[in-house]
């Protein structure tokens, strides 16, 4: 029996009964990833897109119900772009850029989130998560019939884990009864409660915030436009915070901050909740409770996102208060990581010592959105006097003073992260080089005649020459090398120059398969490439 | 990178101190920190510097008479 814990949305992957189920032995496959949300099946995606066979285990037969996350960020469309299924999401998603901060009934400042030109991606879209599930999912149905590698099986659930030397051994419960089968590689991305970790002993620390915030999406004809508004004690919900965001299908989400001591199932009686929407948008709009939730935030992490053969990714990893959409923001940051590492391993005959930079990378990576969304839950749920009196020392200066613009917190929004300490880069060769790019960064996008830079990009090594030649028969242990030569005459407008040569005439690039910048120098050299693609492969240690 | 300057370095302490009471004046105990709180907000855009700012962080929290057990 396989219990249902949630309603579905939509049904994506019926449970189908398959051969392992009946198989005398348990069957061994390269990597099996438990866990179907988008963090799983965004893994499945690249493993697959990258010939790497791959098994998603999933206890249910679709993707949840209730849009839980609906800000993504350019780097995930970007990310999304390179597996090939950003296009419907922008499509469908809403693009925002302004986002007003109001105090009581001021608006007291607003911002623009100045998507700099020369993008291809908006600096964020807002889509129902349902939706961001699903477009993947019909990627990897595409990706299926053409030939590629992965299989999805619904309604069946991991209840039993062993790890041995060289593999992992699971048992499965289905609708016909249990099966075992095994894994080289086991990744789980079975979400914030990962049963995985359970199963395996391990701790998830951090901070809860003693606050709850009651979610409400509705759908709602009215011409708001299309910001981010934000209120401190408004006369609606005074002494606390709330949130108004559009998303597609007329559909809007509400957020009302509670306080601690509330009285659950009294705040979740549909009336209740009306009354609250009513007192925010006004009592002549009418409106439909499309879906709502009383939710309290935590900050956790595990010590270690690698044991053994066995990875964890996404909200089993670690777990942000969802103040700057870093959760699935930085999930899929995770599976960025971990995709082309695997890929290296099982299919190029990379090192294991790849396998442990995951770790290193994105543990880093996710203590960056704890501390930006610790912040934010900080200046919006004050836990003694003097945050409570810096708070409003903040917003009383911000209504005439400019300067405490930045000190306002209402969401540090999600942003790629740079692993500048990472054991892969190379130390930086390229005097003066722009910033934005240095190694560690995933690269900056930037139009060219025809088309945009990370389109040219891929999905391997790429050697990127900048006004410079490079050889093209490029080749090295355990990797592919795609070459990529732009020249001048292929930056329109300059940006290419500003963002990748600063002071310089000519750069060449080493780009990982995850479009993170890995080593840079003004020239081609043939031994410092080298170097540098094994470093980047984990090779080098310092 | 700047020091935090812990010389006097008032143009004149005594006008200082004056102004500093005389914003004081008239007001409760809530308005009191939340002016304080203000000032050192502008003044801390002003240094702007972040080491030098820990650094007076840490002084104001060592420099107290009481007995520092
Ligand atoms: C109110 C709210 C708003 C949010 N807003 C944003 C936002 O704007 N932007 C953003 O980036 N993030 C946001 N988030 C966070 C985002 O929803 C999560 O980070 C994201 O869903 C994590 O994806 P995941 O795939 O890691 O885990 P999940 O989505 O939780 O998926 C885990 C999957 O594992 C399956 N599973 C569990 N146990 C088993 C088992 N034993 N066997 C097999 N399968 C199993 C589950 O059925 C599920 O399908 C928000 C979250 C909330 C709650």
């Amino acid at each position: 029996m396989v219990a249902v814990r949630y309603q579905t949305a939509f049904k994506l992957y019926p449970y189908e009964k398959v051969a392992d189920q009946d198989a005398p032995t348990p069957k061994r496959h390269p990597v099996v990833i438990v866990g179907g949300g988008p963090i799983g099946m965004g893994l499945a995606l690249d493993l697959g897109k990258k010939g790497v066979p791959c098994v998603v285990l999933d206890d249910h037969d679709g993707v949840g119900m209730g849009s839980r996350a609906i800000c993504f960020a350019k780097r995930t469309l970007e990310i999304c772009d390179r597996l090939g299924c950003a296009d419907p999401m922008v499509d469908k998603g809403v693009v925002w850029n302004i986002g007003r901060v109001y105090r009581d009934e001021r608006e007291v400042y607003n911002f623009n989130l100045l998507p700099e030109d020369g993008h291809k991606r908006p600096a964020f879209i807002n889509l129902q998560q349902p939706y961001f599930e699903q477009f993947i999912v019909e990627e990897i149905r595409r990706q299926q019939a053409a030939g590629a590698p992965i299989e999805i099986r619904g309604q069946n659930c991991v209840t039993a884990l062993e790890q041995k030397a060289d593999h992992v051994v699971l048992d499965v419960d289905t609708p016909d009864g249990p099966y075992q089968l095994e894994a080289d590689y086991l990744v789980a991305c079975d979400g914030a409660s990962s049963p995985t970790r359970a199963m395996m002993g391990l701790d998830f620390e951090g901070r809860v915030f003693e606050d709850n915030f009651l979610i409400a999406d509705i759908k709602m004809k009215a011409d708001f436009p299309t910001e981010r508004r934000f209120w401190f004690d408004p006369p609606f919900n005074r002494g606390e915070t709330a949130l108004l965001h559009k998303q597609p299908d007329d559909v809007w989400r509400l957020d009302f901050q509670l306080g601690w001591d509330i009285d659950r199932a009294a705040e979740l009686k549909p009336e209740r909740i009306s009354e609250r929407v009513s007192a925010m948008i006004g009592a002549d709009i009418e409106f439909e409770l499309v879906w709502t939730s009383i939710y309290t935030f935590r900050c956790c992490t595990m010590e270690e996102y690698r044991h053994g053969r066995v990875f964890f990714a996404g909200d089993a990893a670690h777990q942000v208060s969802p103040f700057g959409a870093r959760g699935a923001n930085g999930g899929m940051q995770d599976i960025d990581n971990l995709g082309w590492k695997l890929a290296a391993v099982i299919n190029d005959g990379a090192g294991d010592a790849l396998l442990d930079s995951y770790h290193d990378e994105r543990k880093y990576g996710a203590m960056e959105n704890i501390k930006n969304s610790s912040r934010t839950a900080d200046f919006l749920t004050p836990r003694n006097p003097a945050h409570t009196l810096f708070r409003d020392a903040v917003l009383d200066l911000v209504e005439h003073q400019d300067f405490a613009r930045p000190l306002v917190n209402s969401g540090r929004l999600s942003e790629p992260c740079t692993f500048d300490v990472s054991t892969l880069n190379s130390e930086d060769a390229l005097p003066n080089g722009p910033a934005r790019n240095r190694p560690g960064s995933a690269c900056s996008d930037a139009p060219l005649t025809d088309g945009y830079l990370l389109d040219q990009l891929g999905d391997r090594f790429t050697l990127l020459a900048i006004n410079t030649d490079v050889p093209h028969d490029l080749t090295a242990p355990n990797a592919q090398i795609d070459v990529v030569e732009i020249s001048m005459n292929d930056d329109p407008t300059g940006a290419l120059a500003e963002r990748y040569l600063g002071e310089n005439t000519s750069a060449v690039y080493l780009i990982r398969p995850d479009q993170h910048v890995a080593a840079r120098w003004v020239k081609f050299d043939a031994d410092a490439v080298k170097n540098s693609v094994q470093r980047a492969l984990g090779g080098i240690r310092a | 990178m700047t020091q935090l300057q812990t010389a006097p370095n008032l143009e004149n302490a005594d006008d200082f101190y004056a102004a500093l009471l005389a914003a004081h004046e008239g007001l409760d105990e809530a308005d009191m920190h939340a002016l304080n709180a203000r000032l050192i907000l502008v003044l801390a855009n002003h240094i702007g510097d972040q080491s030098v700012l820990e650094a007076a962080i840490g002084t104001a929290k060592v420099s107290c008479s009481r007995p520092q057990i």
